[in-house]
């Protein structure tokens, strides 16, 4: 089968500053891909790109024909002053049935709170809720942009399985950025490494022995802890070290 | 009311009409943080009346020009170094500065600015009501159209991209919907109290809706209450007519935040 959505030479700029260059990737249906990479690395900007709210400098991005995404964003900030039951929100922008509804909220772990005000819900019950709107179009790739941050790690834990499971019923793909590099390990068919450009890719165990990844993450459970310090370690500081700072503000 | 003279009757429908139009336009504005937008593109519509006057072109079409043009600016120029509110403060005063003095160029016609600042409700008259009522329609007919694409993009831009939903396109229709309104309640308010009609009853509508849609109702219906209700209070007590109903909202808005407080407390 062909791929769902391939991006070629995708290269996007933020204001005089490349964010990204170059990046070229595929997904297949029904893997589950995870982009990994430091701060300003140009993660969000790629998943943006690919939902089409981020204009490419140059480079292609072909969707497969009739492609249906559901998108569940990084942030979601409701101004307390519009009130919205968690109902009302699985019906914009199109109205779904009441069983419809239920259904995603049921599949998403977020079963008893349609009645509910959104402003009124704990981090973890909003990104249900955010998966459960984004599985109403029966997804064929699902988009999550650190759809974990904010949660605790027994709650981001259990937020993946349940994107796993997601993933068995429905049959979609799974495109997602994570900063939480155990996780991804675990649950991903496919990680992507990116600064900038794609520094490696491959499956999970490839890719962690990667020099390139082992350059940017360090090595074993340190790996965490080296996202901060990558910049000075960097094997590609030659690459893309020019206007690293700004990509940071720019790109996320 | 059958005291009520024919000029009463025309005001109260078209005090009715803007309400009716501002309200469910303003929960949009309360809800996206526009409430200063609102405003500069009212102020700037003393401009358009002062190049309506001059050109000989009626004050509708002059008023909705240059709304539509300081709204469109200010979203051009947007994220373009400046803060949002520094932007609207230069625009919004500038042009309003550059009408009142474009106003005094004017000779020959002897206008009445007070009537365009505060508005002159009760000359309204039947080719004003149908512009308002007109104007109305249209922008609740815009918003009626666009209301989930709206919503959606209101909530999070991203969100409406993924959906298909260009949210530049949604805030284009807002501007225009603000433009008309402004236009058609200057008559009514006058600019320098037009926002108060958009901001106040949705404002007091919050407490008291679940879902947007609800809100949006609550607050027209508290619009136009306001809007009749401050038309008698100013008969009767011989008070101006515009500024009486933003008072008398300002007093469901004030009604509404203390009830609004007693009921939370009461849940807990």
């Amino acid at each position: 089968m062909s791929s769902l959505i391939s991006l070629d030479g995708l290269t996007v700029a933020h204001g005089g500053n490349t964010v990204l260059s170059g990046v070229s990737l595929s997904i297949a249906p029904g893997e589950i891909v995870t982009v990994v990479g430091p701060n300003g690395s140009g993660k969000s900007t790629l998943l943006r790109s690919v939902i089409g709210a981020q204009k490419p400098a140059r480079g292609r991005i072909m969707r497969a024909p009739g492609l249906r995404i559901g998108y569940v964003p990084q942030k979601l900030h409701i101004d307390p002053t519009l009130p919205l039951t968690v109902r009302r929100f699985l019906s914009l922008p199109a109205r779904v049935s009441d069983a419809w509804a239920a259904e995603a909220l049921e599949q998403a772990g977020a079963g008893n709170l349609a009645a509910r005000q959104m402003s009124g819900l704990s981090g973890g019950q909003f990104q249900r809720v955010l998966l459960a709107r984004a599985l109403l179009c029966d997804p064929q790739l699902l988009i999550l942009d650190e759809a974990t941050q904010g949660l605790d790690q027994p709650g981001s834990a259990a937020f993946y399985q349940r994107i796993e499971k997601v993933r068995q019923d429905l049959g979609c793909a799974v495109l997602m950025v994570s900063h939480e590099l155990h996780v991804v390990m675990a649950a991903s068919d496919r990680v992507i490494c990116l600064n900038g450009h794609v520094c490696c890719e491959g499956a999970p165990e490839q890719v962690a022995s990667a020099p390139e990844y082992r350059a940017l993450f360090g090595t074993g459970t340190q790996g965490a802890l080296a996202l901060y310090r990558h910049e000075h370690n960097h094997s590609h500081d030659h690459d893309c070290a020019r206007g690293h700072g700004h990509q940071h503000e720019a790109a996320e | 009311m059958i005291l009520l003279d024919d000029f009463l009757i025309r005001a109260a429908l078209a005090g009715i009409g803007v309400a009716l139009a501002a309200a469910p336009l303003g929960c949009f504005v309360v809800w996206r943080r526009m409430a200063y937008f609102g405003d500069a593109t009212a102020h700037a519509s003393i401009l358009g009346v002062a190049l309506a006057l001059s050109f000989d072109v009626s004050v509708f079409a002059g008023v909705l020009a240059t709304a539509l043009a300081m709204a469109t600016t200010v979203s051009a120029l947007a994220g373009r170094g400046y803060a949002m509110d520094t932007l609207l403060g230069v625009l919004a005063h500038s042009s309003l500065a550059f009408g009142l003095v474009a106003v005094s160029f004017l000779q020959g016609v002897r206008i009445d600015l007070m009537a365009y600042l505060f508005g002159d409700i009760l000359a309204v008259g039947r080719a004003d009501l149908a512009v308002i009522w007109g104007g109305a329609a249209l922008v609740l007919g815009l918003l009626w159209w666009r209301w989930s694409a709206l919503l959606t993009a209101t909530l999070n831009p991203d969100l409406a991209y993924a959906a298909g939903i260009d949210p530049r396109r949604e805030q284009m229709v807002l501007t225009i919907a603000l433009a008309l309104v402004v236009a058609v309640a200057i008559k009514v308010v006058g600019v320098l109290l037009i926002a108060a009609m958009l901001l106040i009853p949705a404002a007091a509508a919050r407490p008291f809706a679940a879902t947007p849609e609800r809100m949006a109702v609550i607050a027209a219906l508290l619009g136009m209450l306001a809007a009749v209700g401050g038309l008698q209070l100013a008969f009767a007590l011989d008070t101006p007519a515009g500024p009486s109903i933003v008072c008398l909202a300002a007093a469901l808005f004030a009604a509404s935040s203390l009830t609004g407080l007693l009921l939370q407390r009461r849940r807990g």
